[in-house]
């Protein structure tokens, strides 16, 4: 140690050293305050938030067939499963899930499985009835999903998603 | 940089404004009296005509806006309104949607340019990062603009590119659904994204503006990469120099811009962007712009959806890292016979990229995008470092008026 390194030694911080900061630490809230609804003006807003929900009579679903419906501006996949599609999606063994799903876990009556509609890759509509498992193929970028909407091959990393939805009637379900 | 000649103001005029603001002599140092290395060929236009395309981009997009309507609902007609009823339209929109195109092979040739000389290197560094980040404001302003027609391709585009960011872990959902306000691709995402078009390219002029300084600072390189020494010999005035040189660049570049917006303008689109946005049914076949091929065929050669994207995201990254992955002194190509092979043959894997970016990711293109990608990076990681060390250079000459001297001057 000399003595020169002693001159630069800091001293007590003075009162003007504790107003700097404190006008400081004031500015910086004041900024995060206004950029807080600039920001957050983008997030969705009161009418895209108060989420319909959307019901669907399944009486017009013939066994076999697919219906895509809207809900939350997103397309929801109802499809009414044949006796062998049901088995085929039951018999899969969990450890050739890359997301490990039982098929009933994802219905709430086994011919009627329900899914949102939205590739979980980056967001496609992926097709009915297509690809190896004859569940669904999504063209964008070649995720596979099987009769019970879980991933099988392709980069999504996902199943399907299962909306909230509940049966209203024995032929009628609500989502959302 | 010392220029030619001193501006000296002439009017009375002159001499009053000079004294308050001086951009007389501002603009006539960085314009007319600014030194050019004369051994320039023609690669070196590219930037006069990337400063005319985005002006030509900010002219017809503004009386495109007065025309165009961004709402859901009225957008894809007011769009075909454009092309039936409004004065000009047709030729107006083609332009402005060719210019895109027109804008992104400019900037490809410009920046290949700068990687076959060595411009990158010191003292350029900041002038090429700025460069990157003018190429990242054009990719987004490409995308924003792309999505206002408001087509199947568009509203699928916006899906698709929104979606990259879910891979996020944790907040990559709750980034997405801000980025669109709301679930899915609706009004409040075209809105915004309208609004971003605009502010967009002003941004690029503002970065315009420092990368034209960073420029004037540092100097032009030149195809021997050697610095200038002496400014009388080895350079001449911009005006009338280079201004002439790049005015015969522009009009040959307009030809075929021309050709493009008067005989062919839908050859660049898709079909598919003239159906209306539909949000539930995909079209079957899916692809960018060909200005994105190549970094979307390696988002899709990766078969993890967070690789993929971190992939995507580093390929046009790692270009800011440019100066210092290059280890090799030497700036120009002409006098590196390894790295002139190693040049063409990494244009080749972004060429082939942007091939197997159009089709279906699937079978052998898919093997090949993943070669090709692993190539993309090695070229930077490992092969330009290495090249730097192992490379035995041709002799540099000793200045630009020495590689004249020697018959090097190559009017390209």
């Amino acid at each position: 140690m000399t003595s020169k390194d002693a001159a630069v030694k800091p001293a007590e911080p003075s009162r003007r050293d504790i107003l700097y900061v404190a006008s400081g630490a004031a500015a910086a809230g004041a900024v995060a305050g206004v950029a807080w609804p600039l920001i957050a003006q983008m997030n969705p807003d009161a009418s895209t938030l108060a989420l319909a929900s959307t019901e669907v009579d399944l009486s017009a679903v013939p066994e076999g067939q697919i219906v895509t419906v809207k809900w939350r501006g997103k397309p929801v996949f109802v499809r009414h499963r044949t006796p062998a599609e049901i088995k085929a999606a039951e018999n899969v063994p969990l450890s050739e899930l890359p997301d490990p799903e039982p098929d009933a876990k994802r219905v709430h009556k086994p011919q009627w499985l329900v899914v949102v509609g939205v590739c979980t890759h980056l967001g496609c509509i992926p097709t009915g009835k297509e690809g190896e498992f004859n569940g669904w193929f999504c063209p964008c970028h070649g995720s596979v999903y099987d009769l019970s909407g879980r991933i099988r091959s392709g980069p999504a990393p996902t199943n399907l998603e299962v909306p909230p939805y509940a049966f209203i009637t024995e032929t009628k379900i609500k989502i959302g | 940089m010392e220029g030619h000649s001193q501006y000296t103001p002439k009017s009375g005029f002159a001499r009053w404004l000079e004294r308050r603001l001086p951009i007389l002599s501002f603009m006539h140092d960085s314009f007319v009296a600014y030194p050019t290395p004369k051994n320039l060929n023609y690669m070196w236009v590219f930037g006069a005509i990337l400063s005319f395309m985005l002006v030509a981009q900010i002219v017809t997009g503004v009386v495109l806006a007065m025309h165009y309507t961004p709402e859901t609902t009225l957008a894809f007609d007011s769009v075909e309104k454009i092309m039936r009823d409004v004065n000009w339209g047709p030729i107006l929109r083609y332009a402005h949607a060719n210019g895109a195109s027109m804008f992104f092979l400019a900037v490809y040739i410009h920046i290949f340019r700068g990687m076959y000389y060595g411009s990158y290197k010191e003292p350029r560094e900041v002038l090429w990062i700025l460069g990157v980040i003018i190429f990242m404001l054009m990719m987004a302003t490409g995308f924003l603009g792309y999505v206002l027609p408001w087509g199947q391709m568009s509203f699928w585009a916006a899906t698709v590119i929104t979606n990259l960011f879910s891979a996020i872990p944790v907040v990559g959902t709750s980034i997405t659904t801000w980025l669109l306000g709301g679930y899915s691709v609706d009004n409040p995402t075209l809105n915004r994204f309208y609004a971003l078009h605009y502010l967009v390219p002003f941004i690029i002029v503002a970065i315009v503006i420092l990368h034209v300084w960073a420029l004037h600072v540092t100097g032009q390189n030149n195809p021997s990469g050697v610095e200038v020494k002496n400014i009388k010999k080895e350079t001449v005035p911009f005006t009338p120099y280079a201004t002439l040189k790049d005015s015969v660049g522009i009009v040959a570049f307009l030809v075929v811009y021309s050709w493009l917006t008067f005989f062919v303008p839908n050859y660049l689109g898709h079909p598919d962007n003239y159906i209306e946005a539909n949000p539930l049914v995909t079209p079957p076949h899916i692809v960018p712009e060909w200005y994105f091929l190549p970094f979307y065929a390696i988002l899709r050669a990766i078969p993890n959806k967070l690789l993929g994207v971190i992939a995507l995201f580093l390929s046009i990254l790692i270009t800011a890292a440019l100066p210092w992955l290059d280890t090799s002194k030497v700036k120009s190509a002409s006098y590196r016979p390894m790295f002139r092979k190693e040049f063409w043959l990494f244009l080749a894997v972004c060429v082939g990229l942007g091939y197997l970016g159009a089709q279906p990711a699937e079978g052998a293109y898919l093997w090949f995008a993943r070669v090709f990608s692993a190539y993309y990076f090695l070229h930077f990681l490992v092969i330009l470092p290495l090249l730097g060390k192992i490379e035995k250079p041709e002799p540099v000459p000793e200045s630009i008026e020495a590689s004249i001297v020697r018959g090097e001057t190559s009017h390209v």
